[in-house]
Protein backbone atom coordinates (compact mmCIF):
# COMPACT_ATOMS: atom_id res chain seq x y z
CA UNK A 1 0.00 0.00 0.00
CA UNK A 2 1.16 3.52 -0.75
CA UNK A 3 0.42 6.59 1.34
CA UNK A 4 -1.53 9.25 -0.48
CA UNK A 5 -1.49 12.79 0.85
CA UNK A 6 -4.87 14.38 0.37
CA UNK A 7 -5.00 18.14 -0.17
CA UNK A 8 -7.37 20.28 1.84
CA UNK A 9 -9.99 20.74 -0.90
CA UNK A 10 -10.40 16.95 -1.28
CA UNK A 11 -10.58 15.95 2.38
CA UNK A 12 -14.35 16.11 2.36
CA UNK A 13 -14.18 12.88 0.34
CA UNK A 14 -11.84 11.17 2.83
CA UNK A 15 -13.79 12.06 5.97
CA UNK A 16 -11.23 14.74 6.76
CA UNK A 17 -8.21 12.47 6.55
CA UNK A 18 -5.06 14.14 5.26
CA UNK A 19 -3.40 10.82 4.51
CA UNK A 20 -4.92 7.59 3.31
CA UNK A 21 -3.55 4.27 2.12
CA UNK A 22 -4.23 3.08 -1.38
CA UNK A 23 -3.41 -0.05 -3.36
CA UNK A 24 -2.05 -0.18 -6.84
CA UNK A 25 1.11 -0.70 -8.83
CA UNK A 26 0.74 2.55 -10.74
CA UNK A 27 -0.63 6.02 -10.11
CA UNK A 28 -3.63 5.15 -12.29
CA UNK A 29 -4.40 2.09 -10.21
CA UNK A 30 -3.97 4.13 -7.05
CA UNK A 31 -6.54 6.65 -8.24
CA UNK A 32 -8.96 3.86 -9.07
CA UNK A 33 -8.52 2.48 -5.57
CA UNK A 34 -9.08 5.91 -4.09
CA UNK A 35 -12.29 6.24 -6.05
CA UNK A 36 -13.46 2.82 -4.84
CA UNK A 37 -12.96 3.82 -1.21
CA UNK A 38 -13.85 7.50 -1.51
CA UNK A 39 -16.42 7.89 -4.28
CA UNK A 40 -16.32 11.15 -6.13
CA UNK A 41 -12.70 11.98 -5.44
CA UNK A 42 -11.37 10.92 -8.80
CA UNK A 43 -13.50 13.38 -10.73
CA UNK A 44 -11.77 16.19 -8.83
CA UNK A 45 -8.38 14.89 -9.91
CA UNK A 46 -9.01 13.58 -13.41
CA UNK A 47 -11.11 14.79 -16.29
CA UNK A 48 -13.70 12.81 -18.24
CA UNK A 49 -10.98 11.31 -20.41
CA UNK A 50 -9.15 10.04 -17.36
CA UNK A 51 -6.21 12.45 -17.62
CA UNK A 52 -5.03 14.42 -14.59
CA UNK A 53 -6.63 17.85 -14.65
CA UNK A 54 -4.38 20.70 -15.72
CA UNK A 55 -4.66 22.48 -12.38
CA UNK A 56 -3.71 19.40 -10.37
CA UNK A 57 -0.35 17.78 -9.99
CA UNK A 58 0.62 14.39 -8.63
CA UNK A 59 4.00 13.66 -7.16
CA UNK A 60 5.44 10.25 -6.35
CA UNK A 61 8.16 10.62 -3.75
CA UNK A 62 8.21 14.33 -4.56
CA UNK A 63 8.75 13.75 -8.30
CA UNK A 64 6.18 15.16 -10.72
CA UNK A 65 4.58 12.25 -12.57
CA UNK A 66 4.53 14.28 -15.78
CA UNK A 67 8.31 13.83 -15.86
CA UNK A 68 7.97 10.14 -15.07
CA UNK A 69 5.31 8.01 -16.72
CA UNK A 70 2.17 9.98 -15.87
CA UNK A 71 -0.60 7.67 -14.76
CA UNK A 72 1.62 4.68 -15.58
CA UNK A 73 4.23 5.84 -13.08
CA UNK A 74 5.06 2.84 -10.92
CA UNK A 75 4.20 2.96 -7.25
CA UNK A 76 5.66 0.63 -4.66
CA UNK A 77 4.51 -0.23 -1.17
CA UNK A 78 5.50 2.50 1.21
CA UNK A 79 5.78 5.17 -1.48
CA UNK A 80 4.37 8.58 -0.68
CA UNK A 81 2.10 10.06 -3.33
CA UNK A 82 1.01 13.69 -3.08
CA UNK A 83 -1.94 15.25 -4.85
CA UNK A 84 -1.38 18.99 -5.15
CA UNK A 85 -4.07 21.20 -6.68
CA UNK A 86 -3.68 24.85 -7.49
CA UNK A 87 -5.14 27.12 -4.82
CA UNK A 88 -5.71 30.81 -5.28
CA UNK A 89 -6.99 32.35 -2.11
CA UNK A 90 -5.25 35.50 -0.99
CA UNK B 1 20.63 43.99 -6.09
CA UNK B 2 22.47 44.56 -2.83
CA UNK B 3 23.55 48.13 -2.14
CA UNK B 4 21.24 50.01 -4.48
CA UNK B 5 17.76 51.09 -3.38
CA UNK B 6 15.29 48.44 -4.30
CA UNK B 7 11.63 48.45 -5.22
CA UNK B 8 9.22 45.71 -4.21
CA UNK B 9 5.70 45.51 -5.58
CA UNK B 10 3.03 43.76 -3.51
CA UNK B 11 -0.08 43.12 -5.56
CA UNK B 12 -3.00 42.66 -3.20
CA UNK B 13 -3.29 44.19 0.26
CA UNK B 14 -5.38 41.33 1.60
CA UNK B 15 -4.78 38.05 3.36
CA UNK B 16 -1.33 37.47 1.90
CA UNK B 17 -0.36 41.04 1.19
CA UNK B 18 -0.90 42.33 4.70
CA UNK B 19 1.37 39.87 6.55
CA UNK B 20 3.89 40.08 3.73
CA UNK B 21 4.01 43.87 4.01
CA UNK B 22 4.26 43.66 7.78
CA UNK B 23 7.22 41.28 7.50
CA UNK B 24 8.93 43.27 4.74
CA UNK B 25 8.56 46.69 6.30
CA UNK B 26 11.32 46.75 8.92
CA UNK B 27 13.98 45.50 6.53
CA UNK B 28 12.88 47.76 3.71
CA UNK B 29 12.71 50.78 6.01
CA UNK B 30 16.17 50.04 7.32
CA UNK B 31 17.61 49.90 3.81
CA UNK B 32 15.69 52.83 2.40
CA UNK B 33 13.91 50.63 -0.13
CA UNK B 34 10.47 51.34 -1.57
CA UNK B 35 7.41 49.14 -1.29
CA UNK B 36 4.59 49.66 -3.76
CA UNK B 37 1.12 48.29 -3.08
CA UNK B 38 -1.54 47.73 -5.72
CA UNK B 39 -5.16 46.86 -4.91
CA UNK B 40 -8.55 48.32 -5.83
CA UNK B 41 -10.58 46.69 -3.09
CA UNK B 42 -12.11 48.19 0.04
CA UNK B 43 -11.80 46.81 3.55
CA UNK B 44 -14.69 44.59 4.60
CA UNK B 45 -15.42 43.35 8.10
CA UNK B 46 -14.95 39.77 6.84
CA UNK B 47 -11.34 40.64 6.02
CA UNK B 48 -10.29 41.66 9.49
CA UNK B 49 -9.40 38.23 10.89
CA UNK B 50 -6.55 37.80 8.42
CA UNK B 51 -5.85 41.14 6.76
CA UNK B 52 -3.88 42.40 9.68
CA UNK B 53 -3.04 45.90 8.50
CA UNK B 54 -6.71 46.88 8.43
CA UNK B 55 -8.71 47.87 11.51
CA UNK B 56 -12.41 47.97 12.26
CA UNK B 57 -12.41 51.72 11.64
CA UNK B 58 -10.95 51.10 8.18
CA UNK B 59 -14.01 49.16 6.99
CA UNK B 60 -15.18 50.78 3.79
CA UNK B 61 -11.87 52.46 3.03
CA UNK B 62 -9.57 51.49 0.20
CA UNK B 63 -7.12 48.81 1.29
CA UNK B 64 -4.11 50.60 -0.17
CA UNK B 65 -4.87 53.68 1.94
CA UNK B 66 -5.45 51.65 5.09
CA UNK B 67 -2.29 49.63 4.50
CA UNK B 68 -0.15 52.67 3.75
CA UNK B 69 -1.24 54.36 6.95
CA UNK B 70 -0.77 51.21 9.04
CA UNK B 71 2.77 50.80 7.76
CA UNK B 72 3.46 54.49 8.31
CA UNK B 73 2.36 54.33 11.93
CA UNK B 74 4.92 51.66 12.73
CA UNK B 75 7.65 52.50 10.24
CA UNK B 76 7.45 56.22 9.50
CA UNK B 77 10.68 56.12 7.50
CA UNK B 78 9.40 53.47 5.09
CA UNK B 79 8.71 54.71 1.57
CA UNK B 80 5.31 53.42 0.50
CA UNK B 81 3.70 53.99 -2.88
CA UNK B 82 0.16 52.94 -3.61
CA UNK B 83 -1.93 52.37 -6.69
CA UNK B 84 -5.66 51.91 -6.46
CA UNK B 85 -5.79 49.43 -9.31
CA UNK B 86 -6.69 45.82 -10.04
CA UNK B 87 -4.10 43.93 -12.06
CA UNK B 88 -5.36 42.76 -15.43
CA UNK B 89 -4.16 41.96 -18.92
CA UNK B 90 -4.46 45.60 -19.89
CA UNK B 91 -2.17 47.00 -17.19
CA UNK B 92 0.03 44.21 -15.89
CA UNK B 93 3.16 45.09 -17.84
CA UNK B 94 2.98 48.76 -16.88
CA UNK B 95 2.29 47.82 -13.27
CA UNK B 96 5.36 45.59 -13.04
CA UNK B 97 7.75 48.03 -14.64
CA UNK B 98 10.49 49.47 -12.47
CA UNK B 99 10.32 46.92 -9.66
CA UNK B 100 12.91 44.39 -8.57
CA UNK B 101 10.64 41.69 -7.20
CA UNK B 102 6.91 41.09 -7.31
CA UNK B 103 4.76 39.48 -4.61
CA UNK B 104 1.50 37.90 -5.71
CA UNK B 105 -1.08 38.48 -3.03
CA UNK B 106 -3.99 38.26 -5.43
CA UNK B 107 -6.98 36.03 -4.86
CA UNK B 108 -7.91 34.61 -8.23
CA UNK B 109 -6.50 31.95 -10.53
CA UNK B 110 -6.77 34.36 -13.42
CA UNK B 111 -4.52 36.93 -11.79
CA UNK B 112 -2.02 34.35 -10.57
CA UNK B 113 -1.52 32.93 -14.02
CA UNK B 114 -1.43 36.43 -15.50
CA UNK B 115 1.27 37.54 -13.07
CA UNK B 116 3.31 34.44 -13.68
CA UNK B 117 3.22 34.87 -17.43
CA UNK B 118 3.99 38.58 -17.26
CA UNK B 119 6.88 38.12 -14.83
CA UNK B 120 8.34 35.34 -16.97
CA UNK B 121 8.11 37.58 -20.02
CA UNK B 122 9.71 40.49 -18.16
CA UNK B 123 12.29 38.24 -16.49
CA UNK B 124 11.15 39.60 -13.14
CA UNK B 125 11.32 37.46 -10.01
CA UNK B 126 7.90 36.63 -8.63
CA UNK B 127 6.94 35.23 -5.26
CA UNK B 128 3.71 33.29 -5.66
CA UNK B 129 1.43 32.46 -2.76
CA UNK B 130 -1.98 30.86 -2.43
CA UNK B 131 -4.13 29.82 0.52
CA UNK B 132 -7.40 28.05 1.10
CA UNK B 133 -8.99 26.89 4.34
CA UNK B 134 -6.04 25.65 6.34
CA UNK B 135 -3.48 25.06 3.59
CA UNK B 136 -1.09 27.23 1.70
CA UNK B 137 1.46 27.11 -1.09
CA UNK B 138 4.32 29.28 -2.17
CA UNK B 139 7.07 29.25 -4.71
CA UNK B 140 9.60 31.62 -6.22
CA UNK B 141 9.44 32.08 -9.98
CA UNK B 142 12.93 33.10 -11.00
CA UNK B 143 14.94 32.72 -14.20
CA UNK B 144 16.39 29.27 -14.64
CA UNK B 145 13.70 27.47 -12.71
CA UNK B 146 10.17 26.21 -13.18
CA UNK B 147 7.46 28.84 -13.36
CA UNK B 148 3.95 28.56 -11.96
CA UNK B 149 2.58 27.39 -15.29
CA UNK B 150 5.19 24.62 -15.43
CA UNK B 151 3.48 23.30 -12.31
CA UNK B 152 -0.17 24.06 -13.10
CA UNK B 153 -0.75 24.23 -16.81
CA UNK B 154 -3.98 26.16 -16.70
CA UNK B 155 -6.46 27.56 -14.18
CA UNK B 156 -9.46 25.44 -13.22
CA UNK B 157 -12.64 26.11 -15.18
CA UNK B 158 -15.36 28.18 -13.53
CA UNK B 159 -16.85 26.29 -10.62
CA UNK B 160 -14.17 23.62 -10.44
CA UNK B 161 -12.49 25.15 -7.43
CA UNK B 162 -14.02 27.05 -4.54
CA UNK B 163 -13.11 30.70 -4.18
CA UNK B 164 -11.61 31.92 -0.94
CA UNK B 165 -14.96 33.46 -0.08
CA UNK B 166 -16.65 30.11 -0.50
CA UNK B 167 -14.00 27.90 1.09
CA UNK B 168 -12.78 30.28 3.75
CA UNK B 169 -9.24 30.88 4.92
CA UNK B 170 -7.83 30.32 8.36
CA UNK B 171 -6.25 33.64 9.31
CA UNK B 172 -3.10 32.04 10.66
CA UNK B 173 -2.45 30.23 7.37
CA UNK B 174 -2.51 33.50 5.46
CA UNK B 175 -0.15 34.93 8.05
CA UNK B 176 2.32 32.08 7.70
CA UNK B 177 2.35 32.12 3.91
CA UNK B 178 2.45 35.91 3.70
CA UNK B 179 5.39 36.07 6.08
CA UNK B 180 7.21 33.37 4.12
CA UNK B 181 6.56 35.27 0.92
CA UNK B 182 8.25 38.28 2.46
CA UNK B 183 11.15 36.14 3.56
CA UNK B 184 11.54 34.79 0.05
CA UNK B 185 11.33 38.25 -1.50
CA UNK B 186 14.14 39.47 0.73
CA UNK B 187 16.19 36.40 -0.14
CA UNK B 188 15.67 37.10 -3.83
CA UNK B 189 16.76 40.69 -3.35
CA UNK B 190 19.91 39.38 -1.72
CA UNK B 191 20.50 37.14 -4.73
CA UNK B 192 19.81 33.92 -2.82
CA UNK B 193 16.29 32.59 -3.46
CA UNK B 194 15.45 29.59 -1.31
CA UNK B 195 12.26 28.47 -3.00
CA UNK B 196 13.18 28.54 -6.67
CA UNK B 197 12.31 25.26 -8.31
CA UNK B 198 10.27 24.06 -5.37
CA UNK B 199 6.69 24.35 -4.25
CA UNK B 200 6.33 24.65 -0.51
CA UNK B 201 3.07 23.23 0.80
CA UNK B 202 1.89 24.08 4.31
CA UNK B 203 -0.87 22.37 6.27
CA UNK B 204 -1.96 24.25 9.38
CA UNK B 205 -3.85 21.29 10.83
CA UNK B 206 -0.75 19.14 11.04
CA UNK B 207 1.67 22.04 11.27
CA UNK B 208 3.68 20.37 8.56
CA UNK B 209 5.55 22.06 5.74
CA UNK B 210 7.08 20.14 2.90
CA UNK B 211 8.61 20.87 -0.45
CA UNK B 212 8.07 19.20 -3.79
CA UNK B 213 10.66 19.61 -6.50
CA UNK B 214 9.63 21.31 -9.70
CA UNK B 215 11.21 21.08 -13.11
CA UNK B 216 10.85 23.52 -16.02
CA UNK B 217 8.43 21.97 -18.46
CA UNK B 218 9.68 22.27 -22.07
CA UNK B 219 6.11 22.62 -23.36
CA UNK B 220 5.17 25.27 -20.79
CA UNK B 221 3.11 27.97 -22.48
CA UNK B 222 4.78 30.67 -20.38
CA UNK B 223 8.46 29.77 -20.22
CA UNK B 224 8.81 26.67 -22.35
CA UNK B 225 10.35 28.40 -25.35
CA UNK B 226 12.30 30.70 -23.07
CA UNK B 227 13.83 28.05 -20.84
CA UNK B 228 17.26 28.48 -22.35
CA UNK B 229 17.07 32.26 -22.26
CA UNK B 230 15.48 32.14 -18.84
CA UNK B 231 18.45 30.18 -17.62
CA UNK B 232 21.07 32.50 -19.07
Amino acid sequence: MATVRIPTPLRKFTNGSEEVSAAGKSVGELLADLEKNFPGIKARICDDAGAVRRFVNIFVKDEDIRFLQNLETPVKDGDEVSIVPAIAGG
Amino acid sequence: MTGARRRILVIGAGGLGCPALYALAPKLAERGDTVAIADDDRVDVSNLHRQILHRTEDVGRYKVDSAREALGRRWPSLTVETQRVRVGAGNVHELLRGHDVILDGTDSFESKFLLNDACVQARLPLVHGGVTRWSGQLMAVVPGHACYRCLFEAPPPEGAAASCQEAGILGAVAGVIGARMADEALAILDGKPTRAGVLQVYDARSGESRKVRLRPRPSCAACGTRTEAFAS
